[in-house]
C-alpha cells in the first residue's frame, strides 16, 4: 500500500475536481463524493501507518522535475513514522471535520463549494506531509496558505470575515518569505532540496569543515520563520484568532489541528538543521515559550468561545515548538532529551482534542448563535453528547490522567529538564491552560442559564455532527496510550529524530503536573461555578493585568501603529506621487501630442486642403468665364475658328516669313470681312430683311 | 495671275460672309458653295501659273466639285430635318448646344 500512498493527496483534489466541474449543482452528492475520498484516503493512511511499523528505513519515491548539472528537482513522496503519523492525524480529524459539515453547513447557499475547498485543503495538506523535498513542501505549504484565506473568508459578505483572510494571508506571506530565503540558502549552499540529502550534507558539511556553522543557523531561523507564520508563533500570532471568522469546522480542521500544526511538522522535519544549531534551537524554544504563555495570558480573559480556542491552540503549538526546539538545543548539545517525541506526539493528541473542541463549540454555537460564553450557560443538559464530549476534550487538554493530554503534555515538561525557567514557565501555562478551559467549561455548560431565550432555543445538534464529536472524543481519551511510558514499542520509539529515545515513568513530574492541572481546574471552578471567588474583585484587583489580557496585548494596537500606519502612509505617499508626478507626466505626453495634433490639423485644413480646394476653386472659376464662348451658335463658332486662323495666320507671317504685302493684304480682307460680320451680327435686323430671308 | 487670285480671295470672302451672316441655313449652304468655288479658282490658278505641266490642280478642282455635290446633298439632308424639328430654317433658333 505504501507505494500508492501518492493517492492519499491525489483522491481529495480529485474530489475537488470532481465537485467543481461535475457535481456542484448536486449538493449531497458533492458531499458524499468528498466524504467518500477523504474516507479511502484515511483506510489508505492507516494502512500506511501499520506498514511503516515494520519498515526499518523510510520509504522514497519520486522522479526527476528538474535536472540542472550540479542541482536536480524531483518531485517525489517520503514515508516515515512521522509522515505516516501526520497522515492519520490529518484523514481522521478531516473525514470527522467534513461529516460534521454535512450537519453544520446545512442550508448554506454555498454548501458544494465548502466541499470543495475542504477537498482541495485536505489535498495540499496531505501533500505537505508526503511531500520529499523542501521544494515540495514549500509549494503545498503556500496552496494550504491559499485555502485557509479561501475557507476563513468563505463568507465573504460578512466584512470582518473579509478582513480575516486577508491578515491571515498577509501575516502568513511574512513568515513565508523568510522561509522561501531559507530554502534559496539551503539551495546554494547544501546544492539540494531533498530532506535526506540535506540533512546528510548538513551533518557532513558541518563535520568536514565546509559548511559553516553560521549558514546552518541562519537556514534553520529562516525556515523556523515559515513554522513562525503559520503555526501563530510571537509576533505573528495575531492572524489566528481572527481567523476564527471562517465556518467553525474550518476553525477545527485548519486552524487548530492541521494547517497550523503544519509549522510544528516543518520544524519537526527539519530537525537535522536545527539539532545541528544550537543557537537557532534556543531562538525556536524561545519563541515557543513565549508564544505559549503569552496566548495563555490571553486566552483566561476572553469571551468569545471560538477565541479562548483560539489562543488556546496558539499557545499549545508554542508548546510543542517549545519541545522541538529544547530538544534541538540538547542535542546540538550531545544531551538526550524527549522534545521531539514529546512534541510530534502533543501534535498528535493536540489535533484530536482540540478538533474536538471546535467542532464541539461550533454545535453550542449552532445551539445558541452567539460565541459569547456569558450568554450561555447550563447547556450540559440540553446537549449532552456535545458537552460530554466537551468535558472530555478539556480534561484531556487540562492534562488530567489518563487521557492523551496528560502523556504527551507530561514528555512536554519533561523536556524542559534542565533548563528551569522553562519548566517554570510550561507548569505555569499548563496551570493557565486547566483554568481557562474549566473556566470556559463551567461558564457554558454548568450553572444557571444567564440568557433564557438562547437557552430554552438550544438543542442538541443532528446525528451527523454529534457522531464524529463521539469518535474524536474516544481518540481524545486514547490516542495518547500508544505513547505509555511503559511500552516498549510505543510513540517515542516509533516516531523520533537520531536515536530512539526511551522514556520512563517519572513519578514526580507525574504528581506535579497533575497537582497544577487539578488547582487550574479548582481555581476555575471556585471562580466560576461555586462563585466564592468573584471574578470581577479578581479583575479589579489585578487591573493594568486584566486590562492587557483582555486587550491581547495591545498587539494588534502596536502592529497598527509600527507597521500600519507608516506602510499606509508609505502607500499614500507613493499614491500621491504616482498622481501628482507620473501621472502629470503622461498627461503632459498626452496634453503636447494634442496640442501637436492640433497644428498639424490646421495646416491640413488651411494648407494642404486649401491648396487642393484652391485648384479646384480656379478651375471652376475659369469654367465659369470660358463656358461664356459656348454660345451654342454655329455661325460664332466659324466666326470664333476664323479669327483663331487669321490670329494665327498673322502671327505666322510676323515671326516666321517676316512678312509679305500680298499675304498681309489678303489678311486684313479677311479681317475685314470677318469684322463686318460680326459687326453685322450686331446691328439688329430690321422685319423686312429677317421676312425676306425666311 | 493676280486678278484670277484676286478674284478667288473676293469670292471666298463674298462665301466666308454668306456663312457668318446669313440667318437662312440654305443661304449658308450657297456661300459654302462660294468658298469652295474659291478654292477651286486658286487650284486652277496654281496649276497653270507654277506648274502647268501636270494636270494636279485641275484634278483637286475636279473633285472638290464632286465632294461639293455629295456635301450639298447631306447638307440639304441636314436642313430638311432641321426645318421638320424648328418649323424654320433660321440658324439663330438652332441654339440648343447652348451653355
Amino acid at each position: 500500500m505504501t507505494e500508492y500512498s501518492f493517492l492519499i493527496c491525489l483522491l481529495p483534489l480529485f474530489a475537488f475536481v470532481m465537485i467543481v466541474f461535475f457535481l456542484r449543482w448536486k449538493e449531497r452528492v458533492s458531499a458524499g463524493f468528498s466524504i467518500g475520498m477523504i474516507l479511502i484516503s484515511w483506510v489508505m493512511s492507516v494502512v500506511v501507518l501499520f506498514e511503516t511499523f515494520g519498515r526499518e528505513i523510510a520509504y522514497e519515491a519520486g522522479y526527476t522535475f528538474i535536472d540542472l548539472p550540479n542541482f536536480i528537482l524531483e518531485i517525489g513522496i517520503l514515508i516515515d513514522p512521522l509522515t505516516a503519523v501526520m497522515l492519520v492525524v490529518v484523514t481522521t480529524v478531516g473525514a470527522c471535520v467534513e461529516i460534521y459539515s454535512v450537519g453544520y453547513m446545512d442550508g448554506d447557499p454555498l454548501f458544494s463549494r465548502f466541499f470543495a475547498y475542504l477537498s482541495l485543503f485536505l489535498f495540499s495538506m496531505l501533500g505537505l506531509v508526503l511531500a520529499n523535498n523542501f521544494f515540495m513542501i514549500f509549494i503545498f505549504w503556500e496552496l494550504v496558505g491559499l485555502t485557509s484565506y479561501l475557507l476563513i473568508g468563505f463568507w465573504f459578505e460578512k466584512k470582518s470575515a473579509a478582513d480575516a483572510c486577508k491578515k491571515a494571508f498577509l501575516t502568513t506571506r511574512i513568515g513565508d518569505l523568510g522561509f522561501l530565503v531559507g530554502l534559496f540558502i539551503i539551495g546554494v549552499f547544501i546544492g539540494t532540496f531533498n530532506y535526506q540529502d540535506v540533512f546528510q550534507r548538513v551533518t557532513e558539511g558541518v563535520a568536514a569543515g565546509w559548511l559553516a556553522p553560521g549558514v546552518v543557523t541562519t537556514a534553520a531561523i529562516l525556515v523556523f520563520c515559515g513554522a513562525v507564520g503559520k503555526s501563530a508563533q510571537f509576533p505573528l500570532h495575531v492572524w489566528l484568532p481572527d481567523a476564527m471568522e471562517g465556518p467553525t469546522p474550518v476553525s477545527a480542521l485548519i486552524h487548530a489541528a492541521t494547517m497550523v500544526a503544519a509549522g510544528v511538522y516543518l520544524v519537526a522535519r527539519s530537525m537535522h538543521l536545527f539539532a545541528a544549531s544550537a543557537d537557532a534551537s534556543m531562538v525556536v524554544a524561545v519563541i515557543g515559550i513565549i508564544t505559549s504563555v503569552l496566548a495563555a495570558t490571553i486566552a483566561i480573559t476572553q469571551r468569545d468561545i471560538k477565541r479562548i480556542l483560539a489562543y488556546s491552540t496558539v499557545s499549545q503549538l508554542g508548546y510543542m515548538i517549545m519541545a522541538l526546539g529544547l530538544y534541538g538545543y540538547d542535542t546540538a548539545l550531545g544531551h538526550h532529551s524527549p522534545g521531539f517525541y514529546a512534541g510530534t506526539f502533543h501534535l498528535m493528541n493536540h489535533a484530536f482534542f482540540k478538533g474536538l473542541l471546535f467542532l464541539a463549540a461550533g454545535s453550542v454555537i449552532h445551539a445558541v448563535h452567539t460565541n459569547d460564553i456569558f450568554e450561555m450557560g447550563g447547556l450540559l443538559g440540553k446537549m449532552k453528547k456535545t458537552g460530554y464530549a466537551f468535558l472530555i476534550a478539556s480534561l484531556s487538554i487540562a492534562g488530567i490522567f489518563p487521557l492523551s493530554g496528560f502523556w504527551s503534555k507530561d514528555e512536554i515538561v519533561a523536556s524542559t529538564h534542565g533548563h528551569p525557567v522553562f519548566m517554570i514557565l510550561t507548569l505555569l501555562v499548563a496551570f493557565m491552560t486547566a483554568f481557562y478551559m474549566w473556566r470556559l467549561c463551567f461558564v457554558t455548560f454548568f450553572g444557571k442559564p444567564r440568557d433564557q431565550q438562547r437557552f430554552d432555543h438550544a438543542h442538541e445538534s443532528p446525528n451527523v455532527m454529534t457522531y464524529p464529536l463521539i469518535f474524536l472524543a474516544i481518540l481524545s481519551i486514547c490516542a495518547g496510550w500508544v505513547g505509555l511510558p511503559w511500552l516498549s514499542h510505543g510513540f517515542a520509539s516509533f516516531a523520533y529524530h537520531g536515536e530512539a529515545y526511551h522514556p520512563h515513568a517519572n513519578w514526580v513530574l507525574m504528581g506535579i503536573s497533575t497537582v497544577v492541572a487539578v488547582s487550574g481546574i479548582v481555581l476555575a471552578y471556585l471562580m466560576y461555578y461555586k462563585g466564592s471567588i468573584s471574578p470581577e474583585k479578581m479583575a479589579a484587583r489585578f487591573k493594568t493585568l486584566h486590562k492587557l489580557s483582555y486587550n491581547k496585548w495591545y498587539f494588534d494596537e502596536i502592529y497598527d501603529i509600527i507597521l500600519l500606519k507608516p506602510i499606509m502612509a508609505l502607500g499614500r505617499f507613493m499614491w500621491t506621487f504616482d498622481v501628482k508626478v507620473i501621472d502629470g507626466l503622461v498627461n503632459g505626453v498626452a496634453w503636447f501630442t494634442i496640442l501637436w495634433a492640433d497644428i498639424k490639423e490646421w495646416f491640413d485644413t488651411w494648407i494642404i486642403d486649401g491648396a487642393v480646394n484652391g485648384a479646384g476653386w480656379v478651375v471652376c472659376q475659369g469654367a465659369r468665364i470660358g463656358r461664356l464662348l459656348q454660345t451654342g451658335s454655329v455661325q460664332f463658332y466659324a466666326l470664333f475658328i476664323m479669327a483663331v486662323s487669321v490670329l494665327f495666320t498673322v502671327l505666322k507671317i510676323d515671326l516666321v516669313t517676316g512678312g509679305s504685302i500680298f499675304s498681309g493684304a489678303a489678311i486684313w480682307i479677311i479681317i475685314g470681312v470677318a469684322a463686318l460680320s460680326l459687326l453685322s451680327r450686331l446691328v439688329p435686323k430690321s422685319d423686312r430683311e429677317v421676312e425676306s430671308e425666311e | 495671275m493676280l486678278p484670277y487670285l484676286a478674284l478667288a480671295a473676293v469670292l471666298f470672302s463674298a462665301g466666308l460672309f454668306g456663312v457668318l451672316t446669313r440667318r437662312n441655313t440654305l443661304g449658308i449652304l450657297m456661300s459654302l458653295e462660294l468658298m469652295f468655288n474659291a478654292a477651286n479658282i486658286n487650284f486652277v490658278t496654281f496649276n497653270k501659273f507654277i506648274s502647268p505641266d501636270n494636270m494636279i490642280g485641275q484634278m483637286f478642282a475636279i473633285f472638290v466639285v464632286v465632294v461639293a455635290a455629295a456635301e450639298a446633298v447631306v447638307g440639304m439632308a441636314i436642313v430638311l430635318l432641321i426645318y421638320r424639328n424648328w418649323q424654320g430654317v433660321n440658324v439663330d433658333n438652332m441654339r440648343i448646344m447652348k451653355w
